[in-house]
């Protein structure tokens, strides 16, 4: 069924497979998703993983297992950041990625909020594109990536 | 009303932040008004207006499970402004929508292939981001070059990307490799630390799917272990070593070294910690020093406070316990403690290390705490625990188990507990020890029939199973159980009405095994000859029923009649028929009861028809090989491959006799031979011999196709003579002592008894995956770029034709040959270097790292 076909999209691939952020209500702020999945496979992942992850407390560690892949969450005030990556990654590494990835957008955006990502959501991409290619993280240098973001800035 | 309008539309259209505003008020119609108007102004020529309705598309599309594929089209519209803006808003809506059945995918390439070959390098790296999340292979081919020129240049912002899409362009066109591999090589050697991290973060993808091929770079990525101080490229190239370590093990030993210089650094990153132990533990772990102290800092992480070490420590144990147990065994109060910790994850991850540390002398200590944890923990977690207990005892035959007896009584147990849905293991590891261990019967229907009498348990249906089970047992076994009466009275109590059918039918046979039995015994017991069955059982030992009187005998019959006959009007065909055989049968040998109670005429017609009823039921059942099927000999004539369709006509007119074979094969063979002697004792009254019953069950066999498969022999055997020697080949029979399955135990005061194994195999044979042709294609593409383009065209053909044996694809290297020739043109600028530089790869290889066949 979906969940079959969803498997076999995902099959295969290594590195980050999609990063999600998704707040307490279980709305999604940002899905990038770095193997075509449909729009339904994409919302029932969506909704699986977010139940699986709100059903946890902060003393419970911060990986899931989920099919044959894991998810790598962690929550920042009232918003959830999930990676899921397949079983070979390092799990302390993408927790140090959502990590650089949260103080990126706090560098650009002065004290990052949700309502930041809501609104410059192509900010919040352009950056995960510097940082991720083809589910490999590509870059780590907080400057790095925000030199292009800053350049485009100043042309407008 | 549309069109009129489009003029003011465009003046005043919503932004995107009106629209995020708008959703945000929450209004149910927000979207779908949105979306008209969205539609109406992405027609629009002007790009602007175009490329902000897009933009909103996408958002919905995005983050609201709007569908955005009919906008295909206008995102190519939108990418081909010279505003960057535009060009933003349109890539991003390709990245995130087009997928390999969009049909105007083909509109893109030349766009691509023009902004790939922009000076303006975001321009380029919108078209590289783009390229790398839809690129197909239509894509993939016809930029090759491009994403060629671009790894070699000048700017790091656009070579780093080139190089994060090669991985895709190599997956989806794998002769790219010819053109840009080595150019990426190049990059391993660069100091500047973003392109090395990128680099590195690919080889490890393409390391991962075929670590073969990469081997000869095993020089280069030893330098950046030694050198680098960057924790992300030290991660992904410990990765990359774990791959190529675990097939050329000198390398393990010539890594372990610089891994342990990482391990004992003082600040080391816990995620470089974590890489270096689990690296140690899959692929150094032959390396002592290395693994002794991977093992010392993993105890760092068992004991953190933090749940995510703990969570990975046991994990990583988990990877080594199958080679070194010992480890775990250290670590053993830190695995029994994280058992009670909670976080479901941790105590999951220390179940299955405490199963891991289980074998034969402590199996039945750590079972018992094991359920002690079940029964205080919730459902899940309850039934995870009774799957990882029953796994490994079932492992390889129940290799670990000494005590049967002690284990069926531990199922049993497990039945009871309240959480328990893993009937369908029990019922089949309780039917498996019964068919394969002869000394464990006895335990089994005593355990079955504690199970069976149980009224509670009927109201269960997750027990239904094992119920089920306990029932097959009971009637099976019949001859170990101390009151046959007490189980045919289990099997036929009024709450039996809450099981299913299905399981109701199995009921009710055994019950008839059950009265058979019992007849049997009755009829025998005051035979002057006794027939050699009641014998074997008396001999058997463990307090057998001695016999029957006329009163016991009587009153079971008449509870079985009494149990059955309410049935004998029921809806399921399968109840029904059973009920109304055993009823017809009980109808036949109720006068020959009374009659043996007064007569002492030994030969009377009740005794053989009793006599002919055990028969059927003194087959052993046991264990078919998994292969069996496999070797059965296809008779000549039978066409398997025909469609069967032609039979549904004829199937829907005519009530199923087809369904008959679904059914137990010894339900039906019993039917029949039941019908036979019912026809033969109506139609005469001199009755056939008791060898006749066995002979039409062969025949019956014979006729509806094997339960029990000879492995070369064919049916012929049947009719020559009606006994059961067609049984004789495919398992040893259950006396007999398989070279395997006799362990010498020291001390323990009870032998293990018999386990009946199968020499073919007893698991159901797991298919091999295939490997999919673009993998072989492109790692011969790496191997043949790794060999070299300076030497000389023979030993290039002779390459191609040794690849050309393994694989099948000539197309392939023909296309390969070509490009190496129109590389050879190309590449003349860089060919002193490449030369140099492959010279020092080449002598770098002869050393250290033992190089393939390949390449020598």
């Amino acid at each position: 069924r979906s969940e079959k076909r969803t498997q076999k999209a995902l099959e295969g691939k290594m590195g980050i497979r999609f990063i999600l952020m998704v707040n307490k209500q279980g709305q999604t702020r940002l899905a990038q998703y770095y193997e075509w999945l449909t729009l339904e496979q994409r919302r029932a992942l969506e909704g699986e993983i977010v139940r699986k992850c709100l059903a946890r407390n902060d003393q419970q560690c911060s990986f899931v297992e989920h099919r044959n892949y894991k998810i790598v969450y962690r929550r920042y005030a009232s918003l959830f950041f999930m990676v899921g990556v397949d079983d070979d990654e390092n799990e302390l590494a993408i927790l140090e990625f959502i990590h650089l990835l949260v103080e990126t957008m706090d560098k650009h955006f002065g004290n990052v909020c949700e309502l930041d990502i809501m609104f410059h959501l192509e900010k919040a991409h352009f950056m995960l594109e510097e940082m991720v290619m083809n589910g490999c993280i590509v870059e780590t240098s907080k400057a790095n990536i925000l030199s292009p973001i800053q350049l485009m800035d100043k042309a407008h | 009303m549309a069109s009129s309008n489009s003029l003011m539309d465009s003046l005043f259209q919503r932004s995107l932040e009106d629209l995020i505003k708008g959703l945000r008020l929450g209004e149910s119609t927000f979207i779908s008004r949105s979306l008209e108007e969205i539609r109406r102004e992405i027609k629009l020529t002007d790009l602007s207006t175009k490329s902000v309705a897009l933009q909103k598309l996408s958002y919905l599309a995005a983050l609201h499970g709007v569908d955005m594929a009919w906008a295909a089209f206008h995102a190519v519209e939108v990418v081909s402004s010279s505003r960057f803006a535009h060009k933003r808003i349109g890539y991003h809506a390709i990245a995130q929508s087009f997928s390999d059945q969009t049909p105007v995918m083909l509109l893109i390439t030349n766009q691509l292939r023009k902004d790939l070959n922009s000076s303006n390098e975001h321009e380029v790296s919108l078209a590289l981001e783009c390229l790398a999340r839809i690129g197909t292979d239509d894509l993939a081919r016809d930029l090759t070059s491009e994403v060629f020129t671009l790894l070699g240049s000048s700017k790091a912002l656009v070579r780093k990307k080139a190089i994060g899409v090669v991985l895709r362009v190599f997956d989806k066109y794998p002769d790219a490799v010819k053109v840009c591999f080595k150019r990426l090589v190049e990059n391993l050697e660069s100091s500047d630390p973003q392109l090395l991290s990128a680099v590195v973060g690919v080889f490890c993808e393409l390391t991962a799917k075929d670590p073969r091929s990469y081997l000869p770079l095993a020089p280069e990525f030893y330098k950046i272990l030694v050198d680098s101080r960057n924790n992300w490229v030290l991660i992904k190239v410990l990765k990359i070593f774990a791959k190529l370590a675990s097939i050329e093990p000198r390398l393990a030993k010539k890594v372990a070294d610089p891994v342990c210089e990482h391990m004992r650094k003082q600040n080391v990153g816990k995620s470089l910690l974590f890489e270096c132990i689990r690296t140690v533990f899959s692929s150094l772990s032959d390396q002592e020093t290395a693994l002794k102290l991977a093992v010392a800092k993993i105890r760092e992480f068992l004991v953190d406070d933090d749940p995510n070490l703990k969570y990975l420590g046991l994990h990583a144990l988990s990877i080594v316990a199958p080679k070194h147990l010992w480890a775990v065994l250290e670590n053993k109060e830190a695995v029994v403690k994280a058992m009670s910790d909670e976080d479901p994850n941790v105590k999951l991850e220390a179940l299955h290390l405490l199963m891991a540390m289980v074998n034969e002398d402590n199996v039945t200590e750590i079972s018992r705490i094991l359920m002690n944890y079940a029964l205080k923990s919730d459902p899940l977690f309850c039934n995870e625990i009774i799957c990882s207990v029953l796994l490994p005892c079932s492992r390889n035959s129940y290799e670990i188990i000494v005590d049967f007896d002690w284990y069926l009584s531990l199922l049993g147990e497990m039945a009871r507990v309240p959480h328990c849905q893993r009937g369908k293991e029990i019922e089949h590891q309780l039917i498996d020890i019964g068919t394969r261990v002869k000394d464990a019967r006895l335990e089994l229907v005593r355990v079955s029939r504690a199970l069976l009498i149980d009224p509670a348990l009927l109201g269960n249906q997750f027990l239904y199973p094992i119920l089920s089970a306990a029932a097959w047992a009971s009637g099976e076994y019949v001859e170990f159980s101390k009151s046959p009466y007490e189980i045919a009275e289990a099997l036929l109590q009024p709450r039996t009405c809450l099981l299913p059918d299905s399981i109701r039918a199995i009921y009710i046979h055994s019950a008839f095994k059950v009265l058979v039995f019992s007849l049997g015994a009755y009829f025998s017991a005051q035979q002057p000859t006794s027939p050699p069955l009641a014998q074997e059982s008396t001999s058997s030992g463990h307090s057998m029923v001695n016999g029957f009187t006329y009163n016991s005998i009587s009153s079971l019959v008449n509870m079985i009649e009494l149990g059955l006959c309410s049935l004998s009007g029921t809806i399921d065909v399968e109840v029904q028929e059973r009920a109304k055989n055993i009823l017809g049968f009980i109808g036949m040998i109720k006068h020959e009861i009374a009659e043996k109670a007064t007569s002492q005429n030994s030969e009377t017609e009740g005794h053989r028809a009793i006599a002919f009823m055990e028969d059927v039921f003194s087959e052993e059942l046991g264990p078919v090989s998994s292969t069996a099927q496999e070797k059965v000999p296809l008779p000549e004539g039978l066409e398997l491959n025909e469609n069967l369709e032609g039979l549904q006509e004829i199937c829907r007119e005519v009530l199923e006799p087809m369904a008959e074979s679904d059914y137990s094969s010894d339900k039906v063979s019993f039917s029949v031979a039941k019908l036979r002697i019912r026809d033969q004792e109506e139609a005469s009254s001199s009755l056939p011999p008791p060898l006749e019953s066995s002979s039409l069950l062969a025949e019956h066999r014979k006729r509806h196709g094997l339960y029990y498969l000879s492995s070369q022999k064919s049916e012929d055997h049947n009719d020559r003579e009606g006994n059961d020697n067609n049984t004789s080949n495919e398992y040893p029979p259950a006396n007999e002592i398989s070279v395997d399955s006799f362990k010498p135990k020291k001390k323990i005061s009870k032998p293990r008894p018999v386990v009946v194994k199968l020499d073919e195999g007893d698991e159901p044979k797991r298919k091999p995956d295939a490997s999919s042709s673009n993998d072989e294609s492109l790692s011969r593409a790496i191997q043949t770029a790794l060999m070299g383009k300076g030497k000389g065209k023979e030993k290039e053909k002779e390459i191609v034709k040794e690849n050309h044996e393994m694989n099948v694809d000539t197309e392939n290297i023909e296309q390969s040959s070509r490009r190496e020739k129109k590389n050879k043109k190309n590449g003349e600028r860089s060919s002193k270097r490449s030369s140099r530089r492959q010279r020092g790869k080449e002598a770098s290889v002869t050393k250290p790292v033992e190089v393939p066949d390949l390449l020598l």
